[in-house]
């Protein structure tokens, strides 16, 4: 185990290395700077600017200092917002983003497993139709329509929740409840339909039918036996659900104003900010290979076929 | 019992009042920076006016200068040399002197190329030295501004160009507290290191969240200062700006933040404000390339466009139409330039050699994603087909990508917008100068460079009177531009709770004189 677990820790690196180093080419390919701006700014103005931030350095000499920054954990300065480091706007970021996409993570898992037992279990009854029913709503409809509808009615017509911010002394905890929503909606859906179908194929099974001969009791058949081996699939969903909850908090963040990690990744990418899109490309993608890192080590508890050698 | 009670109620709502003194702006984006030597939007400068002041400052009704740290100023009789007195109880925030060697401080660290100041290009325009220095060919002994005393400030221009006074309240000849800098570096601007001698000063920076300012107590006008905070909020999603607005949440919508989809709705609104600003929408034509190389094609995709029917029709909002690139300015008329004439046009394109359009080369295009300029993009079009016959193709490009393209001359016509910095025709027409960095149309005309040139050598209406010449040329005889309409400011605030707030050329306010009413 701690073999696996240190060789896969090792193929991390190279991974890293080659997205650092692509997405350092492209960005740079791309038209327009970070400095070009509707007025133009006189050449000698520019080359000073150019001067300030080493850019007028040759390609490979601009890339060595930025990776030898790196392996230092210098993330570099904001081209765009100047007053800041890059290590300053995302450790300001990330936790904020960390917040929104873990919560929206756990009433999705929770409220998706839960809706997915009692379909499951009241199958072809009214309940089960009405929950598959919103989420099919819940999968088909994009985030930048629901966030919308759902501030529309919250805070605009029931006047219920502020529209939009982020936690603060003045508004307190209350807006974390649209964006979540608006979050974990696709995915408790997936997650409702998804658990809805392995549990029903689980408890079709002979194992299950054994247990039931044996006089359990149905509480303790769910939970021991058919919870078990049928989550193996939503488990194995977590990684992308992960993956989709950081891209998609990217427009939850842009509908609801949450100063999130998504929020200044369009900002950066618009302003051409070359090292606030790195730092945001390297802490995208450290996020997303150490969520399936965790996803395969959770796998290996619940699969007793998996082994880790 | 009755009179207790009475106090109480009293003292309660005036507590409230007192307590509640705090503004809340939708100010469109996280500010690049707040050291007034790095900023160049709009954004920034809305936050810059609260924080710091130069020698002069906005008069909230006219943008113009008006006595700022400089209590009066004299000037020299060749019009070249002006001479400022600081007021005696200027200080920073933290209580140090504003002598007049920290404004030169100030300035050669704008100048300075290490630097890197994007508008220190608008010193070099005026101050003698300045642009030398700023470039790397002079040095910083020869910027003509000096320390006379502790409180006289002298700068000697390059020529008596009037416009420099209307300038200095800009953020490019703001005073910057050099001691906080030393001290802190980088950092200075950060909420816990913050000095400034604005009206407000920084409290809180929460980025892409908020930025609070309190009243500065020791603001040499204080008592002007009649809010207790405010806060900017960087909100770039028009419409969650605008919900929040109408849902109480916001007191004021500035001019770019305003949700244009809306405006049928706006209109109707008591809220909402309107009036001209130094600003003009236009499409550049790329003269050197074919078709627009001949002015009577340029002068027929011109004249071909009702421009009336655009403000009336597609962008609603109170536009002005216009035929010049300046817009009319306190003692200045615009060029006449080429209005609207139908059969003009056609007959101008035949002259060209496109009778009907007919043999007219496929051409584009193009303008910066955004609905604004895609429904103006679709009108034009529209009339160029119907009145003249033309196909155009039109091709919306993503903004730094835009500018790219625009700036290597590399498109036949394309969209373009120019806000004026300061009050005269000088801000639009110092553009179509030959070596000029926006020359983005390849314009090259010898004479209208002359007199252009000239008009940096004269004062008053004769002055004017030379701009206009300049302009007639650029406008009315060579077409280098096609002028659609001149920019309102729309801005959302409730009058009625707000006082002190004027609506203004330049759309600058400096929060001096704003009061909550209600």
């Amino acid at each position: 185990m701690a073999r696996f677990i240190v060789r896969r820790f090792l193929s991390l690196i190279p991974t890293l290395f080659i997205i650092i180093t692509l997405s350092f080419i492209i960005i740079r390919v791309a038209p327009g700077g970070p400095f070009s701006s509707e007025k133009n700014i006189p050449e000698a103005i520019m080359n000073n600017i150019l001067k300030k931030y080493h850019m007028d350095e040759p390609f490979l000499q601009q890339y060595l200092r930025y990776m030898g920054d790196v392996l230092h954990g210098d993330l570099g300065p904001s081209y765009r917002y100047v007053d800041h480091d890059v290590n300053f706007l995302i450790s300001h970021a990330l936790p904020v983003s960390m917040l929104l996409g873990t919560i929206s993570m756990l009433v999705a898992v929770i409220l998706g497993i839960l809706v997915g037992i009692v379909s499951s279990l009241r199958q072809n009854s009214w309940v089960d139709y009405t929950a598959m029913s919103v989420a099919v709503i819940g999968i088909s409809i994009p985030l930048f329509v629901i966030g919308p509808v759902i501030m529309w009615f919250f805070a605009m017509r029931l006047q219920w929740l502020p529209t939009s911010g982020w936690i603060d002394s003045r508004r307190g905890w209350v807006t974390i409840i649209m964006p979540v929503i608006t979050l974990s909606f696709t995915y408790f859906a997936y997650i409702a339909r998804l658990s809805r179908a392995s549990i029903l194929e689980v408890l079709r099974s002979d194992y299950i039918r054994t247990a039931r001969a044996k006089g359990l009791k149905q509480s303790t058949v769910v939970v021991k036996h058919v919870l078990k081996g049928a989550l193996l699939p939503v488990v194995s969903y977590l990684g992308p659900a992960f993956a989709g909850i950081l891209t998609g908090s990217v427009v939850v963040e842009q509908v609801f104003l949450v100063p999130g990690v998504g929020r200044i990744f369009i900002q950066a990418a618009l302003n051409r900010d070359y090292t606030l899109i790195m730092g945001e490309v390297i802490v995208y993608s450290l996020i997303l290979v150490v969520l399936n890192f965790a996803v395969d080590i959770i796998y290996g508890f619940l699969d007793p076929r998996i082994s880790y050698k | 019992m009755k009179k207790i009670f009475v106090a109480l109620l009293v003292s309660v709502s005036l507590f409230g009042a007192f307590a509640d003194a705090s503004m809340i702006i939708n100010n469109g984006a996280e500010p690049q920076s707040l050291d007034p030597a790095l900023i160049q939007g709009v954004p920034e400068q809305r936050i810059n006016t609260a924080i710091f002041e130069g020698l002069l400052r906005y008069n909230p009704k006219t943008a113009l200068g008006e006595p700022g740290l400089a209590e009066s100023w004299t000037v020299s009789k060749d019009k070249l040399t002006y001479t400022f007195k600081l007021r005696a109880n200027a200080v920073w925030s933290d209580g140090t002197p504003i002598t007049a060697q920290t404004v030169v401080d100030s300035w050669l660290r704008s100048l300075d190329p290490a630097t890197g100041s994007e508008y220190a290009y608008m010193m070099g325009m005026v101050v003698k030295g300045a642009d030398d220095y700023n470039s790397g060919k002079g040095k910083k002994e020869d910027v003509a501004i000096k320390a006379v005393d502790d409180h006289t400030f002298q700068m000697t221009l390059v020529g008596p160009t009037p416009y420099a006074l209307d300038m200095l309240p800009h953020q490019a000849f703001d005073v910057v507290p050099m001691h906080a800098i030393a001290k802190y570096g980088k950092d200075w601007t950060k909420p816990e290191n913050f000095v400034g001698d604005g009206p407000y000063i920084v409290k809180e920076w929460k980025p892409q969240e908020q930025i609070t300012v309190v009243k500065n107590p020791k603001y040499w006008d204080a008592k002007s200062v009649l809010l207790d905070s405010i806060e900017f909020l960087p909100i770039d999603d028009n419409n969650t700006g605008y919900q929040k607005y109408k849902n109480g949440e916001i007191d004021w919508v500035t001019s770019s933040s305003i949700p244009v989809a809306n405006i049928d709705e706006l209109k109707l609104r008591k809220d909402y404000q309107v009036s001209p600003q130094v600003a003009t929408y236009y499409y550049i034509f790329n003269v050197t390339k074919k078709p627009v190389d001949d002015v009577r094609v340029r002068k027929a995709l011109s004249m071909a466009l009702n421009t009336k029917e655009l403000v009336d029709k597609v962008t609603k909002g109170g536009e002005l139409v216009a035929t010049s690139i300046a817009p009319a300015m306190p003692g200045y008329t615009p060029a006449k330039g080429n209005a609207y004439n139908e059969a003009a046009a056609k007959k101008l394109l035949a002259q060209a050699g496109y009778p009907d359009g007919k043999g007219f080369p496929k051409l584009t295009v193009i303008y910066n994603t955004n609905d604004t300029h895609k429904k103006i993009a679709e009108w034009v079009q529209q009339k160029w087909k119907t009145v003249l016959g033309i196909d155009v193709e039109l091709q919306n490009i993503e903004w730094k990508t835009f500018l790219d393209i625009r700036n290597k001359h590399d498109f036949v016509i394309s969209r373009a917008g120019w806000v004026g910095d300061y009050q005269d025709p000088n801000t639009f027409l110092d553009m179509f100068l030959k070596d000029s960095g926006n020359n983005n149309g390849a314009y090259n005309n010898p004479k209208y460079d002359d007199l252009v040139t000239k008009a940096a050598t004269q004062s008053g209406a004769e002055r004017f009177k030379t701009l206009n010449q300049a302009e007639e040329i650029l406008m009315t005889q060579d077409e280098a531009v096609a002028p659609l309409y001149f920019y309102v400011n729309q801005d959302l605030i409730d009058l009625t709770k707000w006082s002190g707030w004027y609506a203004n050329p330049l759309g600058i306010h400096s929060y001096v004189g704003i009061k909550k009413v209600k």
